[in-house]
């Protein structure tokens, strides 16, 4: 959050609709995204009661569990979801792509695509790592036997709630989250949590304002929730009936479950595919694709070593945690600074904090010659003209917001004005390049926020674990009582 | 009866005072700045009737499911004389649990009073403190003064004394799962065990016992992973119970708020209730949406009259305090010139709001 959020939530507030903080998508959004909307049965960890779920919106699949107290009902749900998102997974691969070698010479390659899952909100995510906790142990032969399909969607169910905690993967993402990264509404962030409340604000139906329309979406009966949580009301009046039907038998009970669910469900799914609308409808912000391409990576080799591999641990072995930190710092400094390079809107933010600066170029030395050291570099000098409140000491490094290769460093600062001179990007010869170096009248920006600043962090081999770590971790291989682990 | 019992009572309308259990005593700590919470609540004002009388009724509905879960699970982990939970205690948490007795303190039909079922736990535990011997004591009856008022508890708890301290154990049905649990569930059993452990305190000193007699660690009992095993973790609720006691404090200090209030003020059914809720100030922030019985009465009011607060406390910050939607626009937009104070936060919101103009002019 920031003044520059706080004012658009001010804006939207005054308007009754939400207002923009970003001009452009922040992520990857998939031709044929699975959309998932699951519920689960109240009171329980993560017993799966419904989902509605599919690539398109006109034809939605919907699994339910009649009793999802009865552990077959349960299992079997399980491999019907299995199917679907393991047949998702292998028709997103596209094609294989041929990468150079690697340093030491292995063949590398790289899927032309990914799958991408959507879920509604992080209670959404939370959920499918949970289903993926309590599936990817089970042993598909011996007492406790589980279709083959089962474990596998547990580990990749794990994955995917891996990735979706490694900033700027858009491998599994929350509908409210991702349409929060792009509107501010005039509601706070616990209403925001109500997609039918946020999408109301950012896009209200016919003849409504964003107020009404929220209001209406925090009626449980015109809009159930979200889930994965029902309506406790619906639960008590409704679905407690039709289930204790399904326990004695009565006639056409199953078929009267799967009605009452599919109508708690069905006005998310739409949301959900309003949202994709949305989303789709900006431009693709200019490093969304290089950000795909690390989820592809991720992807492929999860994809190539899956057979080779074993269910992930129960908890990460410290070495593993570490690293594993270490990168998500290191991926959310790049995500935000790419971000902000690919949308002004973004950018304002470092604006406003002082950390970036824009402006118009008032005076400039283009072919401006450093001949202090044995060889003259091109040092061109120009007096940028700012409101902004710079706060960059001299001698600070900064690049184009425009183009980041055209790099400088802060001389000295005036009032209302901070004068550059430009050390790169601007070609290899005493003069530059012609349209490299900002002529007078033109605006800039530059920002002292550099995409990939961060050092590659050096962590001990799993093998070299430090005792004060637990020493070596052996690979987490699931033992009999996990495969028989209860699941009640 | 006291000026400031007095008043309370009229400010109830004749209304018995509502009772408290630890989820709302617990609760009484969430928003402590509001004054209509704090003279509601010291007045015992049932806060749902109110609500729903105004047409604002509170959204806490349960799902049948999960009290039967709870139930079922409680059930279970209390089985036969606790036999499953003195396992986990034994192998779980390697304590030596000696031989145990069990005493149920809930009434088993009979009608008795709550001073008398108050008497019977004060008599057991005074007999406990005094032998040293370990025992189990389920649904005690505690009693915790709120504001001057006695308000009597029946927690879910068991009461265990061990080595001659006792420990609230409290009987949760929410998953801990390879260890972890959410965080917000867990925060709000830390609460709430706060209440017990400090109305047990209460008790055990006023039987001429130290406070410490009663431990600050909490056995808080879930089930384990996606089964109805339970598992036991330790809970160190010391900073809820600080908390707490400010809080109790604090409402005590009620009559000042009084003070400010109209004589003839009543919260009593009728049509001026509404008038008499917003005669008291209130102070919304999102938060109440899952804690005060009141939050879609205030929130609608905090709306009306365009407050910051509304947005989240996160935004009021970003505002540098200011309070009203209309006056940090119209400082944004420089259509109103600041007052000193202000000058700052002004400054900050021009700058945003230009740089939003330049972005969003510069994208179309
Ligand atoms: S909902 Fe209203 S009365 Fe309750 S704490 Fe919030 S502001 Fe105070």
């Amino acid at each position: 959050m920031s003044a520059l959020t706080s004012l658009a939530q001010l804006q939207a507030v005054a308007t009754g609709r939400a207002q923009p903080i970003a001009t452009v998508r922040h992520c990857h959004l998939a031709e044929a995204p699975l959309v998932m909307v699951p519920l689960k049965l109240a009171g329980e960890a993560a017993a799966p009661l419904a989902m509605m779920l599919g690539t398109r919106p006109s034809d939605p699949t919907l699994l339910v569990v009649p009793q999802p107290r009865n552990r077959d009902l349960r299992f079997a749900f399980a491999a019907d979801l299995a199917k679907v998102v393991l047949d998702h997974i292998e028709a997103s691969r596209g094609s294989v792509e041929q990468l150079p070698p690697g340093r030491d010479g292995e063949e590398r390659t790289r899927y032309s695509d990914a799958p991408q899952l959507l879920v509604p909100n992080r209670g959404g995510v939370a959920f499918l790592r949970l289903l993926g906790r309590s599936t990817r142990f089970r042993r598909t032969e011996g007492p406790y036997a589980v279709d083959a399909a089962v474990p596998a969607l547990g580990r990749w169910l794990t994955w995917f709630g891996e990735r979706h905690d490694h900033p700027g993967s858009s491998l599994l993402l929350a509908m409210t989250e991702v349409l929060r990264l792009h509107w501010a509404t005039g509601q706070s962030a616990v209403e925001d949590g109500n997609l039918a409340a946020l999408l109301g604000w950012i896009d209200p139906p016919e003849g409504m304002d964003g107020p009404a329309a929220a209001a209406r979406a925090e009626d449980p009966v015109v809009c159930p929730p979200a889930g994965p949580a029902t309506d406790p009301t619906f639960d008590n009046e409704v679905l407690a009936p039709a289930m204790a039907a399904y326990q004695q038998n009565a006639p056409q009970a199953e078929e009267k479950i799967r009605a009452a669910l599919e109508s708690q469900l069905a006005p998310t799914w739409e949301l959900m595919w309003r949202g994709v609308r949305l989303l789709r409808a900006l431009p693709e912000g200019a490093s969304v694709p290089a950000r795909w391409e690390r989820d592809r990576d991720a992807f492929t080799h999860f994809h190539q070593t899956f057979g080779e591999g074993y269910p992930q641990a129960r908890r990460d072995p410290p070495v593993r945690a570490a690293r594993r930190l270490h990168e998500l710092e290191r991926a959310q400094e790049s995500y935000e600074a790419q971000r902000a390079f690919d949308d002004p809107l973004v950018m304002a933010e470092h604006r406003l904090a002082g950390e970036a600066f824009g402006g118009v170029v008032t005076e400039c030395d283009p072919t401006r010659l450093d001949e202090t050291g044995k060889r003259p570099r091109l040092r061109p000098r120009l007096w940028v003209r700012t409101e902004d409140p710079v706060r960059l000491e001299p001698g600070t490094t900064v690049c184009s917001a425009d183009r980041p290769a055209l790099k400088g460093r802060v001389v000295k600062l005036a009032e209302g004005a901070v004068l550059l001179e430009l050390t790169g990007g601007m070609g290899r010869r005493l003069t530059p390049e012609p349209g490299t170096v900002p002529q007078v009248g033109d605006r800039v920006c530059f920002t002292s926020r550099v995409a990939d600043s961060w050092g590659v962090a050096r962590f001990p081999d799993r093998e070299e674990t430090p005792w004060t770590h637990g020493g070596p971790t052996e690979d987490y291989v699931p033992t009999d009582e996990d495969a028989a682990e209860e699941w009640s | 009866m006291t000026d400031t019992a007095l008043a309370l009572e009229r400010l109830r309308g004749g209304a018995p005072p509502r009772n408290h259990d630890a989820r709302t005593i617990a609760a009484l700590t969430a928003n402590p700045g509001c004054a209509r919470r704090g003279v509601m609540d010291a007045a015992g004002v049932d806060k749902d009737a109110v609500a729903r009388a105004l047409g604002f009724p509170a959204q806490f509905g349960q799902s049948q499911f999960a009290i039967t879960r709870g139930n079922a699970f409680e059930a279970k982990v209390k089985a036969d004389g606790c036999a499953e939970l003195l396992t986990l205690l034994r192998d779980r948490l390697g304590l030596t649990v000696p031989e145990v007795s069990y005493a149920d303190l809930e009434v088993v039909g009979g009608n008795e009073g709550r001073e008398l079922r108050y008497t019977r736990t004060r008599r057991l535990l005074a007999r406990a403190l005094e032998s040293g011997e370990g025992t189990l004591f389920d649904h005690p009856l505690l009693r915790l003064d709120i504001a001057g008022q006695p308000a009597y508890l029946e927690p879910d708890v068991i009461a265990f004394q061990l080595g001659g301290r006792f420990h609230v154990i409290e009987i949760k049905s929410f998953a801990v799962i390879d260890g972890q649990a959410e965080p917000d569930q867990v925060a709000a059993a830390a609460r709430q065990s706060a209440v017990y452990v400090l109305a047990l305190r209460r008790l055990v000193t006023e039987l001429g016992a130290p406070a410490d007699r009663v431990s600050h660690e909490v056995f808080l009992v879930c089930p384990e992973n996606f089964s109805n095993r339970p598992t036991a973790s330790l809970l160190d609720v010391r900073p809820q119970l600080a908390v707490l006691e400010r809080q109790l404090a604090r409402l005590t200090r009620v009559d000042r708020i009084l003070e400010t209030l109209p004589d003839d003020l009543t919260f009593a059914p009728g049509e001026a209730l509404a008038d008499a809720v917003r005669a008291v100030e209130a102070r919304y922030a999102p938060e109440c949406m899952s804690t005060c019985e009141m939050a879609f009465f205030c929130r609608d009011e905090a709306r009306a009259c365009g407050s910051t607060g509304a947005l989240g406390r996160s935004v009021r910050d970003d505002l540098g305090g200011v309070e009203s939607i209309g006056t940090a626009l119209a400082l944004a937009d420089g259509t109103m010139e600041p007052t000193p104070d202000l000058a700052e936060t002004a400054a900050q919101l021009r700058l945003a709001a230009r740089l939003r103009r330049e972005a969003l002019d510069g994208a179309a």
